[in-house]
């Protein structure tokens, strides 16, 4: 019976790809291993290989063919003896599906992000966007680049170095493009030796060089964490003000999909405790494109804590010359006066899908994104907590000492007086990541712990 | 970055050469003589203001390694920059900071080069060229090849000279810098100061590699082994290796046989050595003492020589007398170069 060839999926979060080209033809002998197409995602491109031989009796999927979605059947496999004939004796429930090229590499790549846009249900106009701008949809991924790519032109000093920063083009395309307009001299892939090449960075920065460090993911940050704290942030004290960095540390930060406990650590709180550093952690398109600009300018070590999961969203990003967002400026998203809410990064997902659900039940929240955590901006959301006199904050890391505790603090101190309830924190469940889908879920926050948190606030 | 293509070049682990190094100048012995005193006496009087409680937390002297900051002086550029550890106020003044900035910073003083907020380990100086002044061991390795890059990216010819210890270089990321320098052909000179004993533990109980020059090899970073008491020696060494860097082959390192004569800081209860292996080093090789029988062995008068040890003495005195004068910082500066 004829073999079905299924549309594979590069990671568990991918829903649907492109086929990018065939690179059998129908008729062609196929041995077990040949590479037969190429698919792509926003991500990466990969080879899908068969793993069944036999010859190519018919391509359902045509080269070129954009949104495939995983599992659809691509083509047919004829064994041996079998002629086009028996093409419609093709099973119709997945048979077998080939493979992707070899499984990731933990170093080398890591789960393709969900193609569906955030839901970006802003409510507010963001105030350092003028009126009438002209927007263009961008993913936050192009933003990112663009923002790099922008103040690269503008500035020779500025340089991006990083694990497979150049000729891979990024592990997660971050800077797609930027070997190809600046050269190697200025887009350095480095060995994979984080603690040396943070220090080379911050080396260099000392000098007045303003370097963009990439790591692949902030948990090989660990590794780098000495001259990231003792060398950036520690220097320009040390030294009475003679001597500091301006440098910039990215990459992704926090859970992405069923990548275990190793490769799935929030670092907000660690960062956010360090005097000397500034701690950048965008949700949409618009702000990871200001404040990466405003990072990059900024004469200060920040720490720039992007998120695998809202690499692929798409966003509205203003089109103006030079767009920068302010660092250490929170965002109202979503106004309302019944509870406030406040997250950042990919907390912001659950935070607005919650008041969503809550706005069903009669419940106003006001969702704060933080945007930057240090310098902290505790005037925006303690300015909420006296209007709805309800906090709770979201963070997918660790309670214990984290972002959310900071905050409950700041509220505590500030605006006591104004609580009607105490500050509730949703957060990641106090263990190490867990990789079975299930248990990740659960180790996460989710919309319904949000909600279930704003109405306990509300006491309802 | 893209790596320049190499020949296949043979890696020299010289030993130091047999033949006595290039002779110097009357100018020239006369200068190292004055700023390796000018080192020793200060070290002398730090030691001493730490006796008296006048300098707090870690003080770590330089006595005895002399030779080797003051000879890599000699044969560096304008422009050239320096970074070493912990035990760095010896580098500090052979780049020409000034003494009493440095012992003020010692004693906490606004008038330190830090404002008083560095300490003995965190002094700095873009003036001169001088990063730090480090105290995570190891760290400045990577940060001086750092410096390195900046040179490499601008053009401008410079040579990072990244001092470290026989300690530090056991540290994993001082072979990650050693393994970027090379690929990317980076101008440093690694200074390897061999003073035999990390802390309390002698190089012969921590290091499986005990030729320093050759741990650059797997790297094919070229490296030699030089006398770090003599001054000359380290000169005519570091000559060589500037001079290599500058014309673009990349990194080039150095061990300095030298030796310490005080303990590891100022606690150091010093059960790990005899007293005597001490004394034997000063006897016989003190890199002063050579500078200064050479020069009377040339007819210099003892009435010159006294000259700069006077000259010497009045600006560590003039340092001491400003350090333990000068006020704290004001508690506003509690506050400032978080932030810039």
């Amino acid at each position: 019976m004829p073999i079905q060839v299924l549309m594979p999926a590069l990671s568990p979060t991918m829903e649907k790809g492109n086929l990018a080209k065939w690179l059998k033809k129908e008729g062609e002998t196929i041995k077990s291993g040949d590479v037969i197409a190429e698919i792509e995602t926003d991500k990466a491109t990969m080879e899908v290989e068969a793993t069944d031989e036999g010859t190519l009796g018919k391509i359902l999927i045509p080269e070129g063919t954009a949104d495939v979605a995983v599992n659809t059947p691509i083509a047919t496999i004829l064994a041996d003896g079998e002629s086009a004939a028996d093409l419609a004796k093709a099973p119709a429930p997945a048979a077998k599906a080939a493979e992707s090229a070899p499984p990731a590499a933990a170093k080398a790549e890591a789960p393709a992000p969900k193609a569906a846009p955030a839901p970006q249900a802003v409510a507010e106009p963001d105030p350092e966007v003028p009126a009438g701008t002209e927007m263009v949809t961008q993913t936050i991924r192009e933003a990112l680049r663009d923002a790099m790519a922008e103040e690269m032109r503008r500035d020779a000093d500025v340089f991006v170095m990083g694990e497979e920063v150049a000729e891979y083009q990024g592990a997660y395309k971050v800077t797609q493009g930027l070997l190809q307009e600046f050269g190697a001299k200025r887009v350095i892939d480095t060995p994979i030796t984080e603690h040396g090449f943070a220090g080379v960075g911050v080396g260099a920065a000392m000098t007045g060089l303003k370097p963009i460090v990439e790591f692949m993911t902030f948990n090989f940050a660990m590794q780098a964490i000495d001259q990231i704290i003792n060398s950036a942030a520690k220097t320009l004290y040390m030294s009475g003000g003679q001597m500091g960095c301006s440098i910039v540390f990215r990459g992704p930060n926090g859970a992405a999909a069923r990548v275990a406990a190793q490769h799935s650590q929030d670092y907000s709180a660690w960062y956010s405790h360090i005097p000397g550093l500034k701690v950048v952690a965008p949700y949409s398109a618009a702000d990871a494109k200001g404040l990466l600009k405003a990072a990059i300018r900024d004469p200060n070590p920040v720490i720039f804590l992007e998120n695998e999961v809202l690499y692929g969203h798409t966003g509205e990003v203003p089109k103006l010359d030079d767009f920068i967002i302010p660092i250490g400026k929170a965002r109202i998203v979503r106004s309302g006066s019944h509870v406030t809410i406040v997250s950042w990064s990919n907390g912001m997902t659950y935070a607005l899908k919650a008041a969503d659900e809550l706005a069903k039940d009669g419940i106003e929240a006001e969702v704060i994104d933080l945007r930057t955590l240090r310098p902290m901006d505790t005037e925006t959301i303690i300015n909420s907590v006296k209007k709805t006199g309800r906090a709770v904050t979201v963070e997918e890391g660790w309670a214990q000492s984290g972002v959310g505790a900071e905050i409950a603090a700041r509220i505590m101190e500030n605006a006591f007086d104004y609580l009607d309830a105490p500050v509730v924190r949703v957060s990641g469940k106090d263990v190490p990541m867990p990789y079975a889908a299930n248990l990740e879920k659960l180790a996460l926050p989710s919309a319904a712990e949000v909600v279930e948190a704003a109405k306990a606030v509300c006491y309802r | 970055m893209a790596a320049p293509k190499k020949a296949a070049a043979s890696t020299p682990q010289d030993k130091t050469d047999g033949g006595s190094p290039p002779e110097f100048t009357r100018e020239q012995e006369l200068k190292a003589l004055r700023d390796m005193l000018l080192i020793r006496r200060f070290e002398e009087k730090a030691g001493q203001l730490y006796g008296m409680g006048a300098i707090g937390g870690f003080c770590h002297l330089y006595i005895g390694q002399e030779a080797v900051v003051v000879g890599m002086q000699m044969a560096l550029k304008e422009g050239d920059q320096v970074i070493t550890g912990y035990r760095d106020h010896g580098h500090m003044l052979a780049t020409g900071m000034d003494a009493n900035g440095v012992m003020a910073e010692l004693t906490g003083r606004r008038g330190g080069y830090s404002k008083g907020k560095g300490g003995s380990m965190h002094m700095f100086s873009k003036e001169k060229h001088f990063y730090g002044g480090h105290g995570i061991v190891g760290a400045q390795v990577s940060l001086g090849t750092g410096l390195a890059f900046a040179n490499h990216y601008r053009g401008n010819g410079n040579v990072s000279v990244t001092y470290f210890g026989d300690g530090a270089a056991n540290q994993g990321q001082v072979y990650e810098s050693f393994n970027m320098a090379e690929l990317w052909k980076l101008p440093v000179i690694f200074v390897i100061e061999n003073n035999r004993y990390a802390m309390g533990t002698s190089v012969s109980r921590a290091s499986a590699q005990q030729d320093f020059s050759k741990r650059g090899a797997s790297f094919n970073i070229p490296g030699k082994q030089v006398d770090g008491m003599d001054v000359r020696a380290v000169k005519a060494a570091g000559e060589e290796a500037a001079a290599w860097c500058r014309a673009g082959k990349g990194p080039y390192i150095l061990e300095m046989q030298t030796y310490r004569y005080r303990g590891h800081s100022m606690s150091d209860p010093a059960k790990y050595r005899t007293r005597e292996e001490v004394e034997k080093v000063r006897h016989d090789q003190d890199p002063i003492e050579q500078v200064r029988n050479r020069l009377l062995a040339a007819k210099v008068s003892e009435q010159d020589l006294k000259a700069i040890d006077a000259e010497v003495r009045d600006i560590v005195n003039a340092s001491a007398d400003f350090a333990q004068h000068d006020p704290e910082p004001d508690v506003a500066e509690l506050w400032t170069d978080v932030y810039r």
